[in-house]
């Protein structure tokens, strides 16, 4: 995390298309150490896609993911080829946070956030019980660490499986939609996690609707449309005087959103 | 009126045990190779690599869809006319037993795999986890939990079915009734007890198996609601 101003991620014209339908066409985007970068559109603009590309979950069919300066997969005979295993390697190394937590329900919550320390990781029990503990604290539910997933809010969900990605030790974090499918009172202690890693100097990427958290917390903010970057900047800049008309409607359509003067 | 005489049968009861033994030993072996053997022919055809799939698919629908007396015949005659081995009765129902039910549980494991929500994949996968770490930490361990009422069902059915061998005269239970039926000419007194050692084990097995599905149901882990 004392990487601040280097590259940590670089994506270079990224494309993906389901069948016929291009969801990205052309992302171009570098992320630097201890930047929040929040990742704005209307569904459908392909703003989750792309921060799954960035880890993997989704292949794209063209361009270039870079960590650390580092291009991701082999270019051979012109095509782009994966391992499985630089893919995995590369998951660890970049944690994920989903809109519908994706716990896993047979497990306490301590065991949640060794899980990956220790089968993947290969780190030894004790050392991964105390990182385990160490992140559920950070996100405050140390006393929920023998509590099994199904007993705890949503809230309290999303926070356990923020500690599990923090757990591996990440590079970057990527957060899509995560307050999604939060009743509107839970909201609140996630975002304000979400706030204090990134005080703390967390590089992330954010995917959310969440424009006060936009405001307030990212460095940077994108605004995709049509699966390209129609608008960035500072947040002050992009979310108070808007070039586009796109961007206004958009803003527009967030009508409890009220920016302070 | 029957005059009902047990003890013609009891004297021969050693006769019987030997053939519960054999039964329990088709059945144990049939599950030993069958359950491992349903689990790859699942993965196979839940692969997304279509030829591997297909063969799969053909392998379980033909073996679920053909009787299994069918199939016993085949392995004991047909096969050994193709290649060149000896069957015993023993070997072609330990073969039969375990390729027919690793189909039934090959549908057993597939169900149970596909009713984990796509989300398990993902959580796994995001934290680094390789598709045989995410299978063997994540997605079986909860999927086993479903699958046990069916998988319960499923080892009934085979130990039932296994009566058939006594067809190729193999000495299991059945087989040691109809030979004492034979000597003591009491069918009746002999296939009285052989229905009542099955349902007595049958009944047993099936009780546990509820009692299991309920401590699952209350855990939220099973199928019952």
């Amino acid at each position: 995390m004392n990487q601040a101003n280097t590259e940590i991620v670089k994506v270079e014209n990224l494309h993906k298309s389901f069948g016929d339908l291009d969801v990205l066409r052309g992302i171009d985007m570098t992320v630097r150490g201890g930047e929040t970068v929040v990742l704005l559109g209307s569904s459908g603009s392909g703003k989750s896609t792309l921060l799954r590309c960035i880890n993997f979950m989704e292949m794209p069919s063209e361009g270039r993911v870079y960590l650390h300066g580092e291009a991701v997969g082999k270019e051979r005979n012109g095509k782009i080829r994966y391992s499985e295993r630089d893919l995995c390697a590369l998951r660890t190394r970049i944690g994920m946070v989903f809109q519908h937590f994706n716990l896993f329900p047979h497990m306490t919550v301590l065991q949640n956030v060794m899980e990956g320390q220790v089968t993947v990781l290969k780190r030894g029990k004790s050392e991964a019980a105390e990182t385990a503990r160490r992140q559920l604290d950070r996100v405050g539910l140390a006393e929920k660490a023998e509590e099994y997933p199904a007993r705890l809010s949503g809230g309290q969900k999303q926070r356990v499986a923020i500690a599990r990605a923090l757990a591996m030790d990440p590079d970057v974090m990527l957060f899509d939609e995560v307050t999604s499918a939060l009743d509107p009172e839970l909201v609140g202690e996630v975002l304000k996690t979400m706030r204090q890693l990134a005080e703390e100097g967390m590089t992330m990427i954010v995917v959310t609707h969440e424009l006060g958290f936009a405001y307030h917390v990212a460095n940077r903010v994108l605004f995709l449309n049509e699966g390209a970057i129609l608008e960035q900047g500072a947040p002050h800049d992009v979310l108070k005087n808007p070039e586009s008309t796109r961007m206004r409607e958009f803003l527009e359509g967030h009508s409890l959103f009220k920016l302070p003067d | 009126m029957h005059e009902w005489n047990f003890l013609a049968v009891l004297n021969d009861a050693d006769l019987l045990l030997l053939g519960l033994v054999n039964t329990l030993k088709v059945t144990a072996l049939a599950l030993l190779f069958g359950v491992p053997l349903g689990l790859a022919l699942a993965l196979s055809r839940l692969s997304t690599f279509r030829p591997l799939s297909a063969v799969a698919a053909f392998i379980i629908e033909f073996f679920r869809t053909t009787p299994p007396l069918v199939q016993l015949f085949w392995f004991f005659f047909a096969l050994p006319i193709l290649i060149d081995v000896r069957m015993t009765p023993f070997i072609a129902a330990i073969v039969t037993f375990s390729i027919q039910s690793s189909a039934f549980f090959a549908e057993v494991f597939r169900g149970g795999i596909l009713s984990i929500d796509k989300g398990q994949w993902e959580g796994a996968k995001a934290i680094g986890m390789s598709f045989s770490q995410s299978l063997r930490r994540i997605i079986l361990p909860q999927a086993v939990k479903r699958m046990i009422p069916a998988f319960m069902e499923r080892s009934i059915e085979l130990l039932k079915t296994t009566t058939l061998v006594s067809t190729v005269a193999y000495t299991d239970l059945m087989f040691q009734a109809n030979d004492l039926a034979q000597k003591t000419f009491r069918p009746l007194e002999v296939y009285t007890i052989v229905a009542l050692i099955y349902f007595v084990m049958i009944f047993a097995f099936s009780q546990a198996s509820i009692a299991v599905e309920h401590r699952l149901a209350k855990s939220g882990e099973g199928t019952l609601r």
